[in-house]
């Protein structure tokens, strides 16, 4: 196809789907799971920072795969092994593409983003980080994003460092800044925080750790399902995600790496695959990304995660986060009318997050209440108890929007909350 | 589907709203501090033993109206007893959370309140709540230091 017929093709589309037709009913009719009812009521699914539900084209294309094409990848000869194996790398090519990578080998599929933190700081971190050093992060991270750095610090003599927030769950850039120094070695941060719902300012925070030379990790986990990522235009070092909550597949997850430093980096775990030659004397660790994928890796999952990246392709990441903005607009606007109702985090950059707290009723009974009525959301520290201590506030109620979501979902969940009032009246 | 009343008793949420025994006990001999990591709550349990018998009982911390009502009946409903008998009353008080005695089941007289809790049966996952203050109370009554965790 020449370019202008590419573009004629692509105006077609753009004439059949206006971006005011965006038409989540369209939408949700591709995901099963969302046509059911819990506690007798619709199921109306609000915990999307959690993990997302997943649609037929990923279902399908993880049971076509057992169906058609498994086998063991990266060493048969026979066609269906070349044939499984080609479909794996093809897949990290889409996430290449997804992420703007420059390489696809810079892309090391891992269990998620959890793992691909791990991985860093066990490998980089332990031969980068020596007593003294530092390893800053925010006061808005995921437990994920703190433990692995902790035990890292602990072995190393080394000291972890927090940037504050602000009332609003902002990072306080300045104070970020005058953290970094020439013991930085590590800067790890959130793209977009899971219980606050923020989004950072990348660009400026990789910026400002560049000149101390400090080496950035971006946990991506709920910024990938809600806004465009190039890692390239961030210049990030490191960017993790997870696939499920992506309306991909659980277990599976993706850890980019700038080529340089995967190359220059120590193997994760010792096994198949991660090797060129073996001997009892001596091992030749394969070329990156084989370097890091110890064992027969999770290829259902790697094609499921694929077939998620394009359906999310397909929608448009420009329109899920008009449609998204929408809905936390909505939701924001009304719970903001309720009395007794305290938002947490109200940061001016936010993604589809909304967590909140009311006087009195403690978020646990938010959670069953509303689950009666067939609203899932979650309830609990967010596996970020740094982020409640920093409230004051030992849990939140946090309703979390996808693509799928509706403005009648949102007046469901504001109808329940009523429900929570009444019984606690 | 489960009657929401039946789990938020009237009972139940005054109980969460004004807490009976909720402060320090100065006068404790025992002490202990209970977790649920998948919510954050968390109380501590102050014992004044005397003996073998509890003398007084006080509790602290911040928690769901389930687990937080069940803390403040407990305190009431352990008052005086021995530690034999504080666990007999657990054992009936676990029977009634997790739905394997009816409610009515007056063998032991001291449960009576607690029969209350008897609708969390229907939400498993608020047994947890249900149960955490007792858990405190029975390491509180063991001695040991270091703080519980309902997982």
């Amino acid at each position: 196809m020449t370019v202008a017929a590419k573009h004629q093709a692509l105006d077609v589309t753009t004439a059949q789907a206006p971006l005011g037709a965006y038409d989540p009913q369209k939408i949700r009719a591709n995901f099963p799971i969302l046509f059911q009812q819990v506690n007798g009521k619709p199921l109306v699914y609000l915990d999307n920072a959690a993990t997302t539900q997943k649609p037929r084209a990923v279902i399908d294309a993880i049971t076509r795969y057992y169906e058609a094409d498994n086998a063991n990848i990266h060493r048969g000869v026979h066609y269906l092994s070349q044939h499984a194996t080609q479909r794996y790398e093809n897949s990290r090519e889409t996430v290449r593409r997804f992420l703007n990578a420059a390489e696809p080998s810079e892309i090391v599929f891992v269990r998620g983003a959890t793992e691909g933190i791990n991985l860093i700081a066990q490998t980089l971190g332990r031969t980068r980080v020596r007593a003294g050093d530092e390893v800053l992060i925010t006061a808005m991270e995921h437990h994920s994003n703190i433990v692995p750095w902790q035990i890292l610090c602990e072995e190393k003599g080394a000291m972890l460092r927090v940037a504050p927030i602000n009332d609003a769950g902002e990072l306080i850039l300045d104070e970020f800044a005058r953290l970094l120094g020439p013991r930085t070695k590590i800067v790890a941060v959130p793209h977009v925080s899971n219980a606050l719902g923020t989004i950072n300012p990348l660009r400026q925070m990789v910026e400002l750790a560049h000149r101390h030379n400090a080496v950035v990790v971006v946990d991506g986990a709920q910024a990938v399902p809600h806004l465009a990522v190039d890692v390239r235009a961030l210049d990030c070092d490191f960017y993790v995600f997870s696939g499920h909550k992506l309306y991909g597949p659980t277990g599976i997850g993706v850890l980019y790496g700038k080529s340089a430093l995967l190359n220059a980096m120590p193997p994760y775990q010792g096994g198949g695959d991660m090797i060129l030659s073996v001997t009892f004397e001596k091992t030749t660790y394969n070329k990156i990304p084989h370097k890091f994928e110890a064992g027969t890796p999770d290829v259902s999952g790697v094609i499921g995660l694929a077939a998620a990246i394009n359906y999310v392709n397909e929608l448009g990441l420009d329109r899920i986060e008009a449609h998204e903005r929408d809905l936390l607009r909505q939701a924001t606007e009304s719970l903001s009318t309720i009395p007794g109702i305290r938002l947490i985090g109200t940061a001016k950059e936010k993604a589809s997050v909304l967590s909140f707290v009311m006087d009195g009723i403690h978020p646990h009974d938010i959670g069953t209440i509303l689950d009666q009525e067939g609203i899932a959301i979650r309830t609990g520290h967010h596996c970020a108890q740094p982020v409640m201590e920093r409230f004051g506030i030992p849990a939140t109620a946090r309703a979390s929007f996808a693509f799928y979501n509706t403005r009648e979902e949102v007046n469901a969940l504001i109808k329940g909350i009523d429900r929570v009032r009444e019984v606690f009246a | 589907m489960p009657d929401l009343r039946e789990l938020y008793q009237d009972v139940i949420l005054e109980h969460s709203k004004a807490p009976r025994n909720y402060r320090e006990l100065g006068a404790a001999n025992r002490r202990a501090e209970g977790f649920n990591p998948l919510c954050g709550d968390r109380y501590t349990v102050y014992v004044d033993l005397d003996g073998d018998a509890i003398r007084d009982i006080a509790f602290q911390g911040s928690g769901c109206a389930i687990s937080k009502a069940s803390a403040s009946l407990m305190t009431q409903s352990v008052k005086g007893k021995t530690q034999a008998e504080v666990e007999e009353l657990f054992g009936e008080f676990h029977k009634i959370v997790t739905g394997e005695a009816p409610a009515s089941n007056g063998k032991v007289p001291a449960v009576g309140k607690l029969s209350v809790f008897a609708g969390v049966s229907a939400y498993p996952v608020r047994v947890k709540c249900a149960t955490l203050a007792w858990h405190t109370l029975r390491a509180a009554l063991a001695g040991e230091h270091e703080s519980v965790s309902t997982e």
